[in-house]
């Protein structure tokens, strides 16, 4: 490890480059989508679109590419390994369903797509490398990196109020909770002399060389509130109602999925390596965590009226289920939360997207009264959401059911039994305000929404279809996803 | 691929190639699905022809691996106790089918694709042998009946439907914990080789853990029998939901309760059995007279029907916790009868329904003069359903009452008091529904049955006569696989005591019985 800490020159080497070939793609994509702006935005808006999906599909396979030289580069920064690799696919897809959730919205918004598209990659650029960072520096590189092309694009449009509101509060409270984070990098260094992972955990655990873990378990409390932040887990969860409500539905979508599970990802990483060694500390503060996000999440979503509110407190709760998984603090448990965090990806990108079919221009029907008589007029669409909101339940043969599944049963193995009760009650608690939306969908008359409502447009039709297919195929045969999920959870390239 | 998985799987293809007929096609809908349903009752029937007595352990038994990592099997196979249900199940829809041929003519598509999907999830039920396969179809079989119910119910369909989907959600999720609890103790979903573990002292529960599990499966089993005082949803689900909801939930819907007390946890936790009997065996009782006084005190037809359910099934989880022999097989015999003749009185109280659109027992009156023969074939129904010798119910209590009997004679003494109330409410409203004055409203809307209604009821009729006179077909195969349990319940009820090591013979384990 440390003949790789003194590279022989500062020329990045050819395998160091191909481990990086994601992020590269992304960049130069982003970038160049930028310089085309002013070009061709007014005459082809829809080409941003379908560039970036290019773009991303690319990034796909330079994924690929980069887990067929599996190991660290750039001195040990990156590391390439399953795990990294699982969550990168994983911000791609939300990527690519973003993008084509986004098309009849920025259509219908008259807004600019260039800018949209360029700042949807380089979010996703920096979700990329932290996913695949091995060092707290370039972690937080990589969080602010996604965290400001987000602030952006939360208030992206400039003459919309909410929008602005969204955009200042996601803002000021999310630059404080990096600033948490940051601090206790800051901490950790001054305390191990290092800020990569593995070797924060080779000084921690080498006995004799304890240092003070009144600094180390302060260090641990800060990062956890940043990272808390920005997985929405309580009781840090307040911007999340807020900013998903004003925000433009694609970019809620967006939020809510792809920084959720590329903050999941460093939580994890974090945690079970670096902080291994104090865990038997922080799985209390972990377990009081995941009770309240699920408990708040899923009782204010209760007797939320608008449809992106619900959305937000129901993911809150849902990121309660991922902590109950980092709570179990084994490989099964990260496993657990990697198969969730897909399958939550997949039905809530696919609920957001009725939300902007629905909303149409200007977002004005996002009631969930204005879902009435839904699966009367447009069958398939409701369908489709029944589909999502099963899952998001936790019906068998959905990815969601696997998903809890998964994670109460690893959380049952480390022996959170009361943890496991009251998060599955819980779930029945969801269910409650998941089935108002089938109630009304399916047994109200249709309302003037339903009534007037546009059909799908290609673009929606495919955010629809295609995570539909993915919730059912990881409901029926989650095997494939969980296998490579399981191989993961070692951290580091083999 | 055997039989058994065709079985499962016709509905399931069913359900699917029905959604991809065109909604304007009615009637190719409704023939559809009445075809599949047909077809797989037909190869049903296989499974009774084919089953072989004597043989000791499951029968049609296919056992695939689905999942691999945590392992789950798609491990199904079937008993004496699975054999009837299944085909009770098979039996009941294509008469559901037929029951909603007219009166659904909205979303004709969706409702019809929906009774495949819970035909599927029944039949799943009853023969899974991997206990999250049987969570899953167990699960499986909420969704379908939470739209029948939703969409196309009555005035308070919704409250109806949102409480049905509510009430059974939060008990699956205790017995979901329950199952990974023993998955994670067990190593495995595999039902039998968990048995296995537990009697060969493998696997060893202490003695909270085995209570606390045990009332894990029961509340969820115990909420869809239902049993006083979970029963709540049980009317409003009944009297809201269309005539083909109510079917398909009194008849077979409820027994995947009572077959879970049978199957599950009578088997994995016999001394948490016996040693909750007692007070769940009082709620059964406080249940039948409960069911049966409010039933009697009910104006509405569908809504007394559905707490004469609620008494019934009390005998089921009466003879079921009186580990007996006879009450055991009294019990699954009940849970037949009731299925059949419970059945039976909600379709023709459906009938009515579509005749007159009231279900108030008020609103009837002198309906033997306008359609006898519906008043015979309901005449027929009622008088097996409060247990008149010769027809199915009269067998089955009087089983459950023979074998509570041996077990604690107080019990039966109560009990009968059931059946008592049972001949009062039932004859009671059968006197005020079709004697006394013929009403104008009734004489003008009360046609007898037609040809259609004549195909549903026949085939239940002939049941009720069969079932109460030649026991002979069905009561062996149950009486087997009750055999075998009732034994598990004994034999795998060690209370396991260590013996100092000089004295230790064999497993070191004296199984005190």
């Amino acid at each position: 490890m440390f003949a790789e800490l003194a590279p022989a020159s500062f020329a990045p080497s050819s395998a160091d480059l191909q481990r990086f070939a994601p992020e590269i793609v992304l960049t130069i994509a982003g970038t160049l989508l930028m310089v085309l702006d002013p070009l061709f935005a007014k005459r082809y808006p829809k080409m941003f679109g379908h560039l970036s999906i290019v773009a991303l599909l690319v990034a796909v396979g330079g994924t690929v590419c980069a887990y067929s030289v599996q190991g660290s580069a750039f001195s040990n920064l990156l590391v390439v390994d399953g795990f990294g690799t699982f969550f990168r696919f994983l911000v791609l897809a939300i990527g690519i369903l973003t993008v084509l959730a986004s098309y009849r919205y920025l259509d219908l918004e008259k807004a600019e797509t260039g800018e949209y598209h360029a700042l949807i990659l380089f979010a996703i650029v920096g979700q990329c490398l932290m996913v695949a960072a091995n060092d707290l520096i370039m972690i937080f590189i990589g969080l602010e990196i996604s965290s400001i092309a987000t602030y952006i694009l939360a208030g992206y449009l400039r003459t919309d109020r909410r929008n602005n509101e969204a955009a200042l509060k996601y803002f000021l409270l999310g630059s404080f909770a990096t600033a948490f984070l940051l601090y206790g990098v800051a901490l950790i260094y001054g305390v191990t002399a290092t800020t990569k992972l593995d070797e924060i955990r080779t000084v921690l655990s080498t006995p004799g060389n304890v240092p003070a873990f009144g600094m180390v378990g302060v260090a641990a409390a800060l990062m956890f509130v940043g990272l808390a932040f920005k997985v929405s887990g309580a009781p840090f969860q307040v911007w999340t109602p807020d900013v998903y409500q004003g925000a433009p539905a694609p970019v809620s979508a967006f939020l809510a999925t792809g920084p959720k599970a590329a903050a999941f990802a460093i939580f994890l990483r974090i945690f079970l390596t670096a902080f291994q060694q104090i865990a038997a500390q922080w799985e209390p503060i972990v377990w009081i965590s995941a009770l309240m996000s699920m408990t708040i999440g899923n009782f204010a979503a209760l007797t939320q009226d608008n449809l992106k509110r619900m959305l937000a407190y129901s993911s809150i709760a849902h990121a309660g289920y991922v902590l109950v998984a980092l709570a179990s603090r084994s490989e099964i448990g990260t496993a657990a939360a990697m198969f969730y965090l897909a399958a939550y990806a997949l039905m809530n990108i696919g609920a957001f997207a009725v939300v902007i079919h629905l909303g149409g221009k200007g977002e004005r029907h996002l009631k969930i009264s204005d879902l009435a008589g839904l699966g009367r007029r447009q069958p398939v669409t409701a369908a489709m959401l029944t589909i999502f909101l099963l899952s998001l339940i936790g019906v068998p043969l959905t990815g969601g059911f696997f998903g809890k599944f998964y994670i109460f049963r690893a959380a049952l193995e480390s022996n959170l039994v009361w943890l496991t009760v009251l998060g599955l009650l819980n779930s029945a608690v969801a269910a409650y305000y998941y089935l108002r939306l089938l109630v009304v969908m399916y047994m109200y008359e249709p309302g003037e929404v339903a009534n007037n409502i546009e059909p799908l447009t290609p673009g929606l039709r495919a955010a629809l279809i295609l995570p539909a297919i993915g919730t059912i195929f990881l409901g029926v045969l989650p095997g494939a996803v969980l296998n490579f999920a399981q191989r993961s959870t070692i951290f580091g390239a083999r | 691929m055997n039989l058994l998985d065709l079985v499962i799987a016709i509905p399931g293809i069913g359900f699917i190639l029905t959604l991809l007929i065109p909604r304007k096609q009615d009637q190719a809908i409704r023939m559809a699905t009445l075809g599949f349903s047909l077809l797989t009752f037909a190869l049903s029937l296989g499974l009774a022809t084919g089953y072989r007595f004597g043989q000791p352990g499951q029968q049609f038994v296919t056992d695939i691996i689905w999942i691999a990592n945590p392992e789950i099997h798609w491990h199904v196979g079937i008993d004496g106790l699975s054999l009837w249900l299944i085909i009770l199940s098979t039996f009941l829809t294509p008469i559901a089918i037929l029951i909603s041929w007219r009166y659904i003519k909205d979303r004709t598509k969706e409702f019809f694709a929906f009774l495949l999907l819970l035909e599927f999830g029944l039949v799943g039920v009853f023969s899974a042998w991997d206990l999250f396969l049987f969570y899953v179809f167990w699960e499986v079989v909420l969704v379908p009946m939470y739209f029948l119910i939703g969409i196309w119910g009555h005035d308070r369909r919704i409250y109806a439907a949102v409480k049905f989907f509510l009430y059974t959600m939060a008990g699956s999720v205790l017995m979901l914990v329950a199952i990974i609890f023993v998955y994670n103790r067990a190593g495995t979903f595999d039902y039998a080789a968990i048995l296995n573990s537990l009697a060969s002292g493998k696997v060893v529960l202490s003695h909270g853990e085995e209570t606390l599990l045990f009332l894990a499966f029961f509340v969820a089993f115990a909420i869809k029998v239902p049993l006083f005082p979970l029963h709540t949803w049980l009317p409003d689900a009944h009297v809201e939901a269309p005539s083909a909801g109510s079917l398909m939930l009194a008849s077979v819907m409820l027994k995947m309760g009572t077959y879970g007390l049978v199957r599950f946890c009578l088997p994995m936790f016999p001394t948490a059995s016996r040693e909750n009997a007692p007070w769940i065996v009082v709620l059964a009782i406080v249940g039948i007279v409960y069911g049966a006084l409010v039933a009697m005190a009910q104006p509405n037809m569908k809504k007394l029907v559905a707490y004469s359910s609620v008494s019934h099934l009390g005998f089921v989880v009466l003879g079921i916790f009186s580990f007996t022999q006879m009450g055991l097989d009294g019990a699954v015999y009940q849970m037949l009868n009731h299925g059949i003749s419970t059945g039976a009185l909600f379709i023709l109280v459906g009938f009515m329904y579509e005749r007159r659109h009231s279900l108030e027992i008020a609103d009837y009156g002198g309906v033997a003069t306008a359609a006898p023969w519906l008043s015979t074939i309901f005449l027929i129904t009622t008088l097996a359903s409060i247990g008149l010798p010769m027809l199915n119910n009269f067998v089955g209590e009087f089983l459950v009452l023979q074998g509570t009997a041996q077990a604690n004679f107080s019990w039966t003494v109560f009990a009968a008091i059931g059946v008592i109330l049972s001949a009062c409410y039932m004859l009671w409203m059968y006197q005020r529904v079709f004697f006394g004055e013929l009403g104008d409203e009734v004489k003008h809307h009360m046609p007898d049955f037609s040809a259609r209604e004549w195909a549903c009821m026949i085939p239940l009729v002939v049941m009720m006569v069969w079932m109460g006179i030649y026991t002979q077909t069905f009561l062996p195969a149950v009486t087997e696989a009750n055999l075998k349990i009732l034994d598990q319940t004994k034999s795998t009820a060690p209370l396991r005591v260590s013996l100092p090591a000089g004295l230790s013979t064999g497993g070191g384990h004296i199984h005190v019985r």
